[in-house]
This record gives C-alpha cells, sequence and structure tokens, in this order.
C-alpha cells in the first residue's frame, strides 16, 4: 500500500558524470514504468490538475490512456491541447501547476504528470506518431513573430483552425529560448525541440528564419503590404539586464543570455563549431533563477569551478526545486545571501574578482519576498576570472518602437488582454514574454493559445 | 539561402560580394548591418552594409579574410549560397532623418580607414543622390589596402588618398591628412570616421581639439545583432550602450576607446587569441571574424 504512495522514480545520468557532458539529465520513464505511474491516477471526477495547466490539457485523459498501453491515444489527446509536449514534459513547473492540484499529494507523492506527457510525447516522436493536419483551410493569412513557445503555440493552433499562417524568427534557427537559452542536458535541440518544431511545419505552418520585424519589415508592412490579416507578436523577451556595478564592461562578464546563446544556439561546447566560448576557471553566476541554474551548470560542464551568487535565501531561489537539487548534486557551490558590489579587473582589462558583501533579510518588500539588507563591514573577495549576469530579461523595444500605436508599459511590455492577446491595435495581438516579461515556457504556451482564439474571433467576425 | 550574384577581390585579402536579400536589400540604410552566417556551423559574422540594389534585391558586403570564417566566406563562389544572411541591423545613419537643407549647409568629411572605406562608401553615395556633396579621406597602411576610390570619386566632392608608407597619395595616417587639409584652408564642421578604432580614437581627440563633431561607427564583438547577447555593450558618455541596437554609429567624443580596445581583444588580437587559447583549450578556433590582428 505505501508503495502507491510514491511515485515511480524516474531514471537520471549519475551526477559525476553528467557534470562532463552535454547529454540529458534525465533519462525519463520507460514503457513499464509510465504504465505503472499511470495506474497512480485516481480519475477524478472533478480533476484539479487540469485547473492548474496553464493550456488545460486533459490530463486524467491522457493518462487513461497511457494505463491501457494506448501511447498513440494519449499523444492525440494532448495534441488537441498542446503543441510542445515533449518541451513541457521538461520544462514545465509542473510541481507549481497541475502536479501541485493532484489529489493524490495530499497523501503522499502527487502523479508524476510531466514525466507521464515526457514519455507519451517521446513515444510518439520515436515512432513517427504526428498530429494531423487541417483539411479545411480559411485563405488567411496571419503571421506570428517569434518562434519560441508562445508563437510556436499560437501558429500550430491558428493552423489546426486551417489559417495559413507564416512565423517569422530573427535568429537562423526557430525555436526562440528552446534553442538559444535553455541547455542541451535540460532541452536535447536535436530530438527533442527540432521533432516538435516540425510537427508545427507538418499543421502547414512556414517558418521564415533571419526576419527582424521592426527591422527587415515592419508590422504596418505585414499588414498593408505582405497581405496578412493579423499579426501575433510573440517575440519574447530578451534584453539582458546588467548591475551598473564598477567594472561590469571587463574581458570575462557575460550576461547569461550571451554565454547560454554561444553555447546552446551556437553549439561552442561542440568542437566541431566555430564559435568561441570563454569558459573561465572560476565562473561566478549572479542570480538565482532558472536561467542561472542553467548558466551555472553550462559552465560547470564546460570545466569551470562554478558559483551560485544569490542575495536572497535559499527559500526564495526563484529557480525550480528540481534545478536547484540537480545543480547541487553537480557540484554547484551557493554562495547565498550575497551580492557583487564591484568586478575587479587587471590592467589588461580581464576579470580577477569579485567583490562581495553578505546580506540579511529584512522587512518583506512590495514582492512579498523579504528584503535583503547589506551587513556593514561584511565585504570579501571571490577569486573568479568570468562572471555571468542572470538578473533577468526585458522586452526587446524593436517592434513597439517601430510599430505606431503599439502600447506598452514603463517596463517595455506590450500591453494586451489576457484573455485575447488583443493589443492598442487592430489585427495586432501579443503574447508570452514580450507581454508578462521574463515568466515560464508554458505561461507562453497558455498566452499563444488564447490569442490563437482572439485571433480567430476577429477574424472570423471581419 | 542567399545567393552571391557578384564577386571582385578588392585586394589580396579583401573581398566584395553581392548577396541576393530581397529584404534586406528593400529595407537597409546606410549605416546599418547585417550578420553572415556560411553554413551550419559558421560563426554569426557581422559586416556593415556597402550598398544595396533594391530593385534588384541585392545587397554589397565587404570583408577582410582575417580569421577561418571569414577565409571560408571568402572560398564562396558566385552562383553558391549562405546559409543565413539576417538584416538589416542597428540604426541608419542620422544624417538620413535630417532635412537635406539642414545636410547641405553642413561642412562634411567622411574619414575612411582600410576596409572601414566600404560602410563609408553608402553614406557617401546616398548623399550625393540628394545633392549634398562631401570630402573624403582614403587612408591605409598602402597602396594595396586602398580600396573603392573609383567608386568614392563618382560620388564624392573630393577624394583624399594617403598612406602610412606613401605608397600611394600622400604620406602619413588619416590625421596627418586632416591637418593638412585644414592648414590649406579647407572648414569641416561635421567629420564621420570609419575605420579600426585605433584610428577612430586618434581621429576624435584631434578632431575634439578641433571642435569638430565627430560621428564614428563601432564594430564590436556580438552573438546576435538585435540586443540580446550584450556582447557588444559599450560606455558612451558614462551609459552602457549596445552597439547592436543603439548603433553601431555613435558621438565619437562620448565613447570609451580604450575600454573597447580591451573588449576587442577578448578575441580580436594575437595576444587575446592566445590568452583564449590558453584559458580555453580546444573550444577556441581563433576564425570568429574579429580577429582582425
Amino acid at each position: 500500500m505505501a508503495e502507491i504512495l510514491h511515485r515511480v522514480p524516474v531514471r537520471e545520468q549519475d551526477p559525476k558524470v553528467r557534470a562532463h557532458n552535454f547529454e540529458e539529465v534525465c533519462l525519463g520513464y520507460h514503457m513499464e514504468e509510465a504504465v505503472l505511474e499511470a495506474g497512480r491516477c485516481l480519475k477524478c471526477k472533478n480533476p484539479q490538475c487540469v485547473t492548474g495547466c496553464p493550456v488545460n490539457i486533459d490530463i486524467p485523459g491522457f493518462i487513461r490512456e497511457i494505463q491501457e498501453e494506448n501511447i498513440e491515444g494519449a499523444y492525440q489527446v494532448i495534441s488537441r491541447f498542446s503543441a510542445l509536449p515533449a518541451v513541457c514534459g521538461r520544462v514545465c513547473p509542473q510541481e507549481s501547476q497541475c502536479e501541485a492540484k493532484c489529489i493524490r499529494g495530499l497523501k503522499g507523492d502527487p502523479v508524476s504528470i510531466g514525466k507521464l506527457e515526457r514519455f507519451v510525447a517521446d513515444y510518439a516522436r520515436d515512432h513517427a506518431i504526428r498530429p494531423a493536419a487541417p483539411t479545411e483551410k480559411k485563405g488567411k493569412k496571419v503571421a506570428v513573430v517569434g518562434s519560441g513557445p508562445a508563437g510556436l503555440t499560437c501558429a500550430g493552433d491558428l493552423a489546426k483552425l486551417g489559417y495559413d499562417v507564416t512565423i517569422f524568427e530573427a535568429l537562423h534557427e526557430a525555436g526562440g529560448v528552446l534553442v538559444y537559452g535553455i541547455p542541451e542536458f535540460r532541452l536535447p535541440k536535436n530530438t527533442v525541440v527540432k521533432s516538435e518544431i516540425e510537427n508545427v511545419k507538418a499543421l502547414g505552418v512556414t517558418i521564415e528564419t533571419n526576419v527582424i520585424i521592426g527591422k527587415s519589415t515592419t508590422i504596418d508592412q505585414l499588414l498593408k503590404e505582405e497581405g496578412f490579416s493579423a499579426v501575433f507578436i510573440g517575440s519574447g523577451a530578451g534584453l539582458p539586464k546588467f548591475m551598473g556595478i564598477p567594472g561590469e564592461n571587463a574581458n570575462g562578464v557575460f550576461s547569461a543570455n550571451e554565454f547560454l546563446t554561444r553555447n546552446n544556439l551556437m553549439k561552442a561546447f561542440d568542437e566541431t563549431y566555430d564559435t568561441p566560448i570563454f569558459k573561465g576557471k572560476k565562473v561566478a553566476v549572479v542570480g538565482g533563477g532558472n536561467v542561472a541554474m542553467d548558466a551555472a551548470r553550462t559552465a560547470l560542464r564546460l570545466g569551470a569551478e562554478t558559483y551560485i551568487v544569490y542575495r536572497r535565501s535559499e527559500e526564495e531561489l526563484p529557480a525550480r526545486v528540481e534545478e536547484v537539487h540537480h545543480a547541487k548534486e553537480e557540484g554547484i557551490i551557493f554562495k547565498l545571501l550575497t551580492n557583487p558590489t564591484e568586478i575587479l579587473v587587471d590592467e589588461n582589462g580581464w576579470v580577477k574578482g569579485m567583490t562581495c558583501i553578505e546580506m540579511e533579510l529584512g522587512e518583506p518588500d512590495a514582492s512579498g519576498r523579504r528584503r535583503p539588507v547589506e551587513k556593514p563591514g561584511s565585504e570579501f573577495t571571490l577569486e573568479v576570472d568570468t562572471v555571468i549576469m542572470s538578473l533577468g530579461t526585458s522586452p526587446n523595444p524593436l517592434i513597439t518602437s517601430t510599430t505606431e500605436g503599439l502600447e506598452s508599459n514603463r517596463h517595455k511590455c506590450i500591453v494586451a488582454e489576457e484573455s485575447t492577446g488583443q493589443t492598442s491595435r487592430e489585427g495586432v495581438f501579443a503574447g508570452g514574454d514580450a507581454v508578462t516579461g521574463a515568466a515560464t515556457v508554458i505561461l507562453a504556451m497558455g498566452a499563444g493559445r488564447a490569442a490563437a482564439k482572439g485571433i480567430d474571433e476577429y477574424l472570423s467576425a471581419k | 539561402m542567399y545567393e552571391i550574384v557578384k564577386k571582385r577581390k578588392l585586394s589580396e585579402h579583401i573581398i566584395l560580394m553581392d548577396v541576393y536579400a530581397p529584404r534586406t536589400a528593400k529595407h537597409c540604410y546606410p549605416g546599418q548591418f547585417v550578420i553572415v552566417k556560411t553554413d551550419e556551423k559558421g560563426e554569426r559574422i557581422p559586416l556593415t552594409i556597402c550598398d544595396y540594389d533594391r530593385a534588384a534585391g541585392t545587397v554589397t558586403i565587404v570583408f577582410q579574410t582575417v580569421g577561418a570564417s571569414t577565409k571560408m566566406m571568402a572560398e564562396y563562389e558566385v552562383g553558391e549560397t549562405f546559409r543565413d544572411f539576417a538584416g538589416p541591423l542597428g540604426c541608419k545613419t542620422e544624417l538620413i532623418d535630417e532635412s537635406i537643407e539642414e545636410l547641405k549647409k553642413k561642412r562634411m568629411l567622411f574619414i575612411a580607414g582600410g576596409v572601414g572605406t566600404a560602410p563609408v562608401y553608402p553614406q557617401v553615395k546616398w548623399l550625393q543622390e540628394q545633392g549634398v556633396s562631401v570630402d573624403v579621406i582614403i587612408g591605409a597602411r598602402n597602396k594595396e589596402l586602398i580600396i573603392l576610390e573609383e567608386e568614392m570619386r563618382r560620388v564624392a566632392a573630393n577624394v583624399y588618398i594617403t598612406t602610412d608608407d606613401g605608397s600611394y597619395g600622400r604620406t602619413g595616417n588619416v590625421n596627418d591628412c586632416l591637418k593638412a587639409l585644414i592648414s590649406e584652408g579647407k572648414v569641416y564642421d561635421h567629420i564621420v570616421a570609419i575605420g579600426p578604432l585605433i584610428m577612430m580614437k586618434f581621429v576624435c581627440l584631434l578632431t575634439k581639439e578641433l571642435g569638430i563633431k565627430t560621428i564614428v561607427s563601432m564594430n564590436p564583438i556580438m552573438v546576435d545583432g538585435t540586443g540580446m547577447c550584450g556582447a557588444c555593450r559599450l560606455t558612451v558618455g558614462g551609459e552602457i550602450k549596445f552597439a547592436c541596437v543603439d548603433g553601431p554609429e555613435f558621438d565619437g567624443h562620448l565613447v570609451n576607446f580604450d575600454e573597447a580596445m580591451k573588449r576587442q581583444q577578448l578575441y580580436r588580437t594575437e595576444e587575446g587569441r592566445a590568452v583564449l587559447r590558453a584559458k580555453e583549450g580546444s573550444t577556441h578556433h581563433g576564425g570568429c571574424g574579429h580577429c582582425e590582428g
């Protein structure tokens, strides 16, 4: 009986081994394990897990199919709600979404919904099962800006409804943060991401890379000259933040975006690529989010002794618990309640260390988290040769600054209605990080889905 | 895929290519740049636009073969394609947004250093098309490195050539030439200087003394070219700017050139490359297109 209270453990690469490679950490369930875990689902009449999912996947529905070992059927259930199940099964924060609401969790572990989703998606890929392409065409063109989670979801949904969809991507590969941001060891690019993008293309979506909206063409030109009836902006939040402390322009200080882009999109870790990257021997990553964990674990794999420097305590770390756990297992050293005050630079302009100050937690601030305050006189030097700033990102103003009448707020986020994605401009919709600021893959997908519905309603009424 | 429709050797190591990229050709302006990637495993190489033909859908790029990536680029022939060609990126030169009357009032001089002649050309050409004539200094180490002279003579009022070794035109660097022109009675109130960092730094030191506003075009290390990576950050007037989205042109009197030169060394100079090789081992391949030596 006690067995049923605990989830079937998922196989992972040994931390000591994986600290030196870029292979995926989590190995996923095999059929037997998946069926066993699916058997733990109580098939609630009023399933709470579905309400915890930003795209409302019929979770008991697909789990029931797994119980019956009909994995293709399970895939078709998920496909009705999500274009990127292999991605979501890996990077969604299930512990605070679907799994947080699972009744099993009241006494014991919740059902391992994320790992089951991943199993179904991987099975479908391995068995060349693809979502069904639409049969009816609407004869209307919709442009999608950005090929990240929001754009892919919106494009996939619109294509299923029969629209002719073209995605415009600024970089040379489609996928947005899935290819430039999230590392290989969490989300394999060639297998997982590429095949999900191929699935979206199989629905009839065209992807045009190397097009920078706002530069190569504009939203207005898409609507007026290129014959698009509506536009969805899912351009993400790509602009890195820096601290503004002395020494930040020294050689050896990188934004997490640069470090990760060189390694993920440009594959610096693979010697057959021409991309240079500065590995460092001792690396400090400043920040405590998922991106900070990704950067630290990447630096570690490239061979550096790696620190996470975060100004609050472990409890406030914004990263997923699983990521923090994995980082610790692999040997990342956490310097918590610590904040950098200056980057020390040698005579040639290279980083030689970082002055930090210890912090303590005071009263809660506007975000509800206890505000870190400096402990006077507690400065010390962390000897590092590389500093990676992972302080969050903000939306790129390229589109808002070139689209007249497109309203944005003081954080440079595009203002859009949550339920439809409608912006201040007719025919222009937006969603994902471009609207919310940096958030999660699944929230962006939820916004892409809502906007697809909004666009369909708008074009149907026209 | 982006087809090469014309290729011309401007000197031993400087190549000009016209690439079919209709979206970029339709929307680009002088001052902007593109990012070229030869194949799947190549680097993203930023290159300032040298010319464009909106009707033909082509963009002209000029590059010097210095590292593995640019050498590989140079091996591409007419009819072959680059995998990626993204642009236009960066801001167009500010001159484009000024009224023709304002431009006509200015006494402008363009200073082009070496391969920096390529990004100067479209600006001078654009101005000539608006009926604004300007002077140009083209400087290089020697005669072999002077490029686009004929093209420039067709669009500029006066072209002054100067070489460090005196093998062609005047003898000396561009600053010597500028000083000579001023002592010969020339008057300028707006200078655009594009070339190696060291040249732009010294031109700016001189023009600051002379009190002549000077615009420079920065070409730092970058990855995406859209504001994402921050690799191209510079200090301009005490503020951090990204060359890719805030520039590439800046007020040269406000640019912290010493910092920019140090940052350039990350991949550019032999010492920088050596440091990187030592620190990075096998992941450094040189050849990023920035290793100009």
